[in-house]
């Protein structure tokens, strides 16, 4: 039966298929989807790990164990796991290892647009790179077979429009692949220099036997044309653009694995066609390929390497008219994404921004403290780097700068590669203070559990890690827990804190709001009669609170009567708000 | 036939998905060709949004660009705005008239734009404008905007009745079905 099923659906519909029975991965936009959709099927093991280098970790013990394995991350989350990456490429798998990444062009909810497909090249690990969801279900089947035919571990490539995009698949039967029981293999296994030394060899080998799979397999493969004039060579997202003008004008070649190229398939299609055209996303990886192999080709030149395509963008790059539409001449105001009503980093942001401190940020739904009008974050850079870089400005400043700056990490970010930044400010003395926004979930990428909810990717009960007693079994003496609802407190102890010599850990304490079981107290009530329209409760950036013709209005649909902005106002507009 | 394409546009956290899982659903059921092309992550968080739906005979990319769209239903007047230009010429626009601030008017650093609906007419496009959340209340819960939309969606297509209502069925969870086909039949009839 047909039916319609999301990109990352698709790679978790191609586990289960392929009989893979061991996930893990770490959540991170736009791959999050995959790990959640495997964990439905009973007969798929799957958990969240801290990070993702664990991650790839596990996921490798699980190749060893004899069990088709896969593990999912964003194209941020290689960079944390490229330490087992370079390694496991040399020692390959026992049973199918699949790596599947998610790059994210035109960074809807990325820190950078870093191109993944150059971690396949440096590691010497193939990759295949679906453009729809039927494709991610083939290419996932195919991905453990090449795993296990050529003793490698090989990517699975998404991107935003493949991941997030719904298209047509049909199921098929889970097939159980044969047992492969472990078997002890130092020479394979122990990468010390005189074993990795005879696996190198076999690492080369191994892609110019790949490169030979690509010359005649079926995922790289020629559509015929109508006009020879052109040639196109593309891929993924790009592809679609390009059949979407031009159709069947053309001849493609569509490339599904993009490590290794395949070498006489580009030759002799580019023999085939008068100019050739590379359409790709991001960097120049196929066009410099050709152009190494000797096939001149027009890429990079006339589309550059930043940012999302479009069919429109790829016609008119490619000279062929594309729709206009007509614009208001109006001004429309940006609507940029923000924390929501009753969230509970919105006091804590507030409260750094009222004291004027240094904040150094990090990654999740908190980093939209930097937005107007809290603007309280003063960097962003990745997973863990507010704790360590904290850490480094305040030594470098000589001590200057301790009482007025902190670093911000939310609980799963800290358990990702926090705690490791936390340790250097115990173990090398730095009077730092971190403060843990504890919202009790993984929330950005849309509630996971993480190891110190006390859940698991299953919503089974586990341990639940004892922040307080981590930070203080680390080194740190001065541990205080505060309510961000409670904007007094958040300033005393923030204020405390950070006159103290020595470091500190703050722990900000409240789920999020949109957790299922929280309870709420319900839209605040108020007393207009008593407003003066001086806006002092609009300070705190609450979608939920206006100020309409001199009078405060509340959006009921909106406001979860957390009572902060009631804590703004002098003359007792908002009445009293009862606990949920 | 050529691919037909519909935008859904609105502020995070309205329900602009469920309004995309549901017309894809009809759409495949009726044998087309169909991709829907959704926004996670970030841009959720009260942010502006959109969906793609395409269908045809064979749909290749799943996003809509400027000037294709046929339909845009928009589930708040100034993301209609913000989206016109995506509307091919001769094409729709399903609005609610609701409106939501957002931050940059919240915090006075500019003003919502005034009598947006006579200037959108003013380019001479079709626009089918209802108040969408009054409706919804009316049905029972002001998270149903997005089933509104859909009803009033419906008259621009050819579909049964009995094709939507299945469509729902499979969309919403048992004990708010009978709710949500009231909210699709008050848009249908608005």
């Amino acid at each position: 039966m047909k039916k319609l099923m999301l990109g990352n659906e698709a790679v978790a519909r191609g586990l289960y298929e392929a009989g893979c029975s061991f996930v893990s991965s770490y959540p991170g936009t736009p791959s999050t989807e995959i790990t959640e959709y495997a964990a439905k099927y009973n007969e798929i093991y799957a958990e969240w790990a801290p990070n993702e280098k664990v991650a790839l970790e596990t996921a490798f013990g699980a190749s060893l164990a004899g069990k088709r394995s896969f593990c999912g991350m964003k194209h941020v989350g290689v960079n944390v796991a490229a330490d087992p990456l370079f390694t496991v490429a040399y020692t390959g798998v026992n049973a199918g290892l699949i790596i599947g990444v998610a790059d994210d062009p035109g960074m809807h909810s990325s820190q950078n647009e870093q191109d993944s497909r150059h971690y396949a090249i440096a590691s010497k690990i193939p990759m295949l790179e679906p453009s729809d969801s039927a494709e991610s279900i083939a290419f996932v089947k195919e991905a453990f077979d090449i795993s296990e035919k050529f003793d490698t571990p090989i990517f699975i490539k998404m991107c935003t429009r493949v991941a997030h995009s719904q298209s047509i698949i049909e199921e098929s039967e889970r097939v159980l692949p044969t047992a492969k029981p472990y078997e002890k293999q130092g020479e394979k296994y122990i990468m010390m220099p005189g074993n990795a030394k005879k696996r190198h060899p076999i690492v080369e080998q191994r892609t110019l036997d790949l490169i030979e799979l690509a010359e005649t397999a079926w995922f790289n493969r020629i559509e015929d044309g109508s006009d020879n004039t052109v040639g196109i060579i593309t891929s993924s997202t790009s592809y679609q653009y390009v059949k979407e003008v031009f159709g069947d004008k053309y001849p493609v070649l569509k490339l599904g694995m993009i490590n290794p190229l395949p070498v006489n398939k580009i030759k002799d299609f580019a023999k085939k066609v008068k100019n050739v055209i590379v359409v790709e996303e991001l960097d120049g990886i196929i066009e410099t390929h050709c152009k190494n192999i000797g096939v001149s080709v027009i890429g990079k030149e006339i589309f550059g390497n930043i940012g999302e395509f479009s069919q429109n963008l790829v016609a008119e790059k490619l000279g062929v008219d594309a729709p206009k539409g007509v614009a208001l001449s109006e001004n429309i105001p940006m609507r940029p994404p923000v924390m929501c009503a009753g969230c509970p980093h919105r006091g804590l942001f507030y409260t750094l921004k009222k004291n004027k401190l240094t904040v150094m940020g990090d990654i999740g739904c908190y980093t939209l403290g930097a937005v107007a009008p809290l603007a309280a974050i003063d960097t962003t850079i990745c997973m863990g780097a507010s704790v360590s870089s904290i850490h480094g400005f305040n030594k470098a400043n000589d001590g200057e700068t301790d009482g007025k700056t902190v670093a911000v990490i939310g609980d799963s970010t800290f358990m990702h590669s926090g705690v490791t930044g936390l340790i250097n400010i115990a173990y090398n003395g730095s009077n730092s203070t971190v403060i843990i926004l504890d919202n009790s979930i993984t929330g950005m990428t849309g509630h996971q559990q993480n190891p110190t909810t006390g859940y698991n990717l299953k919503g089974d009960p586990c341990s639940k890690i004892d922040l307080e007693a981590l930070c203080k079994s680390v080194g740190i003496n001065s541990v205080r827990v505060v309510d961000p609802y409670n904007l007094d407190e958040c300033d005393t102890v923030i204020k405390e804190e950070l006159a103290k010599e020595e470091p500190s850990v703050i722990i900000s304490r409240r789920p999020c709001a949109l957790l299922k079981y929280v309870k709420h107290a319900g839209p605040i009530k108020v007393n207009t009669d008593k407003c003066i329209g001086c806006k002092s409760c609009m300070r705190i950036g609450c979608p939920a609170v206006s100020v309409i013709n001199g009078k405060v209005k509340i959006d009921n649909t909106l406001c979860t009567g957390c009572g902060v902005c009631a804590q703004m106002c002098k003359f007792d507009v908002f009445e009293a708000v009862k606990e949920a | 036939m050529q691919t037909k394409n519909i935008m859904i546009v609105g502020v995070g956290g309205q329900g602009t998905l469920l309004a995309s899982k549901l017309l894809g659903r009809i759409l495949l059921s009726k044998g087309y060709d169909v991709k829907v092309s959704e926004v996670h992550g970030m841009s959720q968080r009260g942010g502006s949004v959109v969906t793609y739906v395409r269908y045809g005979d064979k749909v290749y990319s799943p996003v809509i660009d400027k000037g294709e769209a046929d339909y845009i239903v928009s589930f708040e007047i100034l993301e209609a705005a913000r989206w016109v230009e995506y509307l091919k010429d001769g094409g729709t626009i399903i609005t609610n008239t609701q409106e939501v601030n957002p931050m940059p008017v919240i915090i006075g650093a500019c003003e919502y734009p005034q009598e947006l609906e006579a200037k959108i007419k003013a380019l001479g496009i079709n626009l089918d404008a209802i108040d969408a959340l009054s409706l919804a209340e009316q049905a029972g819960t002001s998270k149903a905007v997005n089933i509104v939309l859909m009803g009033k969606l419906s008259k621009y297509f050819d579909f049964t009745e009995e094709d939507w209502m299945t469509a729902i069925e499979q969309s919403v969870p048992p004990k708010f079905l009978e709710l949500n086909k009231k909210a699709f039949l008050l848009g249908k009839e608005a």
